[in-house]
């Protein structure tokens, strides 16, 4: 609980957007976020504030469930049983992140099931990156490597971020994202050293992957429309493209000591900026791929789909079973 | 937690993003509990014991696990809830570590230089030595994954428990271990097979139709091959055929809990009484490893 010094009146969800009484409980929630300090459940917050972060922390979980497939599409094939632990653990690690973010969610007052409606009907998205298909077996070293760690470029400020259940989640996210990146990268170093096959295979990953990674940080700055609010919220701490920078100046030296060459011909280090200058991203192919014709958007939300009707029949006895089992319980109790 | 903790965290997860990764220890993922596998691994046959029983047998037990966690990773992200994807996913890996000891020591005990890979990914359907169970595909029909489990663990789980006391050191480890990993992996399969079997009526019917499914291949588990036979004479193995009661005695238990019926389905043949452990299997296993190993053959003398 955070020490906003209001007390907090209703719940949440009846929490009066104007009328007596919010100027009070907005000072002290702007108070709670300006001295840096955390958000929790029970508190006041704004409407907008709890929209942001309900649109924001599902589409988290369903990019980490979504995330699944294209490395789930290589655990049967993985082409050692070390390598398949390796990989068969980082999926399993993927659904728990999917958990406590939907529990996250949930303490905003929504719940799983209607989230995952939405992700299932479109009406939710996830990372644009998991549209992008997972084709050879350097995939999965390069999406531990760039997109895992640019993950880890947008989320390790979260840890920050002013609503606590979600501060805290990305805690242990962040852990077990960085235990992956570092296995991706060691898979890629493991790679570069076998046959010229393999390099190759690298390589032709990286060239697919690195721009579609650095369209994971979103929209740049001048096009980013809600970035100001989010960060005077406390729920962003740095901007679009702040942490783009960040990630390129973190990859340039890793690619060089896998011996991989960036597929950009701009990029190099600017002296005077203290960074690396690099090319544009295809902004109009982002926008293609967020609105849903990237190349792997529909088989994606089929999956996720089929899955769930799959297993409508199996959480229906769950809940059937549940249901007699509490009213054997009550007869029990009535006898 | 204080904000300065948070802090503290999050540099470190930046920070580990520059360590090098060159020195992590390759055996990690053998997972926990297990002091010093190689150790453990490369422990010298007992006396009075047959190397090439060992060996077939270490790849009996290891088969088993390495199909079976085959067909239950084929579950990952089709599974009917999030908490279904985690449980299935652990088991998986559970199986896959036993998996990876097991032929680890038969490749050693073996002598030829063969490593857990080799046999994993090198050998054809005929050489494999699993039971029929393991390699069952379930078509993504959660009835049937949760009958092929609960009668595998259950099986597994009563000769693991007898196999802690065996006098190959390795076969003692991965059986010390797994009783642990198999315990949970029943619990998991019986739980759903009383939700299934006394859930909705469409539940029990397809709980009842993967049991059906299933069922003519639990004989085979209960026949004692020639190895099987000289090595519980040795001390190394158990006898199969002496858990019947425990696994039938189970069985009966979580079906009556579960208002489903033990089916009355004969058992697969044998071919020229040759069954799995003798090389003789399913149309289904050459698929299996057909996907298993096309990676890894593509590219002989490959570093992954």
């Amino acid at each position: 609980m955070a020490d906003t010094g209001t007390p907090a009146t209703g719940t949440p969800d009846t929490a009066p957007h104007t009328g007596p009484g919010t100027g009070a409980l907005e000072a002290g929630f702007d108070a709670t976020v300006a001295a840096d300090r955390r958000i929790e459940p029970r508190d006041w917050m704004p409407e907008g504030y709890r929209r942001t972060l309900i649109r924001q922390i599902a589409q988290h979980a369903h990019s980490e469930i979504i995330g699944m497939q294209p490395e789930g599409n290589w655990i049967l094939r993985a082409p050692s049983l070390r390598r398949k632990a390796i990989l068969l653990a980082k999926v399993q690690d993927e659904a728990g992140h999917g958990m406590y973010l939907y529990a996250a969610a949930e303490t905003l007052g929504v719940d799983r099931e209607d989230l995952t409606e939405r992700l299932i009907d479109s009406r939710q998205k996830y990372s644009s990156i998991f549209n992008y298909p997972a084709l050879s077996y350097a995939d999965i070293g390069v999406i531990g490597w760039l997109v895992d760690g640019a993950a880890i470029c947008n989320q390790v400020p979260l840890c920050r971020c002013s609503y606590g259940p979600y501060a805290r989640a990305m805690i242990r996210i962040c852990k077990e994202e960085s235990f992956h990146q570092r296995q991706g990268y060691e898979l890629l170093l493991a790679m570069v050293k076998g046959t010229d096959a393999q390099r190759t295979m690298v390589q032709e990953s990286v060239d697919r992957w690195w721009w579609p990674s650095l369209m994971m940080f979103g929209p740049p700055d001048g096009d980013s429309p809600n970035t100001r609010q989010s960060m005077a919220w406390g729920i962003k701490r740095h901007t679009n493209d702040e942490l783009r920078q960040r990630f390129v100046d973190m990859s340039v030296p890793q690619a060089a000591a896998l011996g991989v060459t960036l597929p950009d011909a701009d990029l190099r280090w600017n002296a005077e900026r203290g960074a690396h200058d690099y090319g544009e991203p295809d902004w109009a192919e982002f926008k293609a791929v967020v609105s849903g014709s990237g190349p792997a958007n529909a088989q994606r939300v089929a999956h996720r789909r089929r899955a769930h009707e799959n297993g409508a029949w199996v959480r229906e006895a769950a809940q059937a079973w549940a249901d007699k089992q509490a009213a054997r319980a009550a007869r029990k109790d009535a006898a | 937690m204080s904000p300065h903790a948070e802090e503290e965290d999050a540099t470190n997860a930046y920070q580990s993003l520059s360590e090098t990764t060159g020195h992590d220890d390759p055996r990690w993922a053998f997972g926990s509990g297990f002091e010093d596998v190689q150790a453990e691994i490369e422990a010298p046959v007992p006396d009075g014991v047959d190397a090439a029983d060992l060996a077939e047998y270490c790849l009996m037990l290891g088969d088993d696990a390495l199909v079976c966690s085959h067909r239950i990773s084929e579950w990952v992200s089709n599974a009917p809830e999030l908490e279904e994807e985690v449980a299935l996913a652990n088991t998986a890996l559970d199986l896959l570590g036993q998996a990876r000891v097991l032929l680890s020591r038969a490749g050693h005990v073996e002598g030829a230089g063969r490593d857990e890979d080799a046999l994993a990914y090198l050998r054809s359907d005929a050489e494999f030595r699993n039971v029929g169970l393991a390699e069952t595909g379930d078509d993504l029909d959660f009835g049937v994954a949760v009958a092929r489990l609960l009668v595998f663990s259950t099986w597994r789980l009563a000769l693991l428990s007898r196999l802690v006391g065996s006098r190959d050191p390795v076969v003692a480890a991965v059986a010390a271990k797994g009783v642990k990993e198999l315990t949970y992996h029943r619990d998991w399969a019986a739980r759903w097979t009383l939700r299934l079997g006394d859930g909705t009526d469409e539940s029990h019917r397809r709980m009842q139709a993967g049991l059906e499914e299933v069922w003519p291949h639990v004989e085979e588990l209960f026949r004692t091959s020639e190895v099987e036979h000289r090595l519980v004479t040795a001390g190394v193995a158990t006898d199969p055929a002496e858990t019947r009661g425990e696994v039938d005695a189970v069985l009966d238990q979580v079906f009556a809990a579960a208002t489903l019926t033990r089916p009355d389905r004969p058992g697969r043949g044998t071919l020229g009484g040759r069954g799995g452990r003798q090389g003789s299997h399913t149309e289904a296993l050459g698929l299996v490893l057909d996907r298993m190993q096309s990676l890894a053959r593509a590219h002989p003398g490959a570093s992954w």
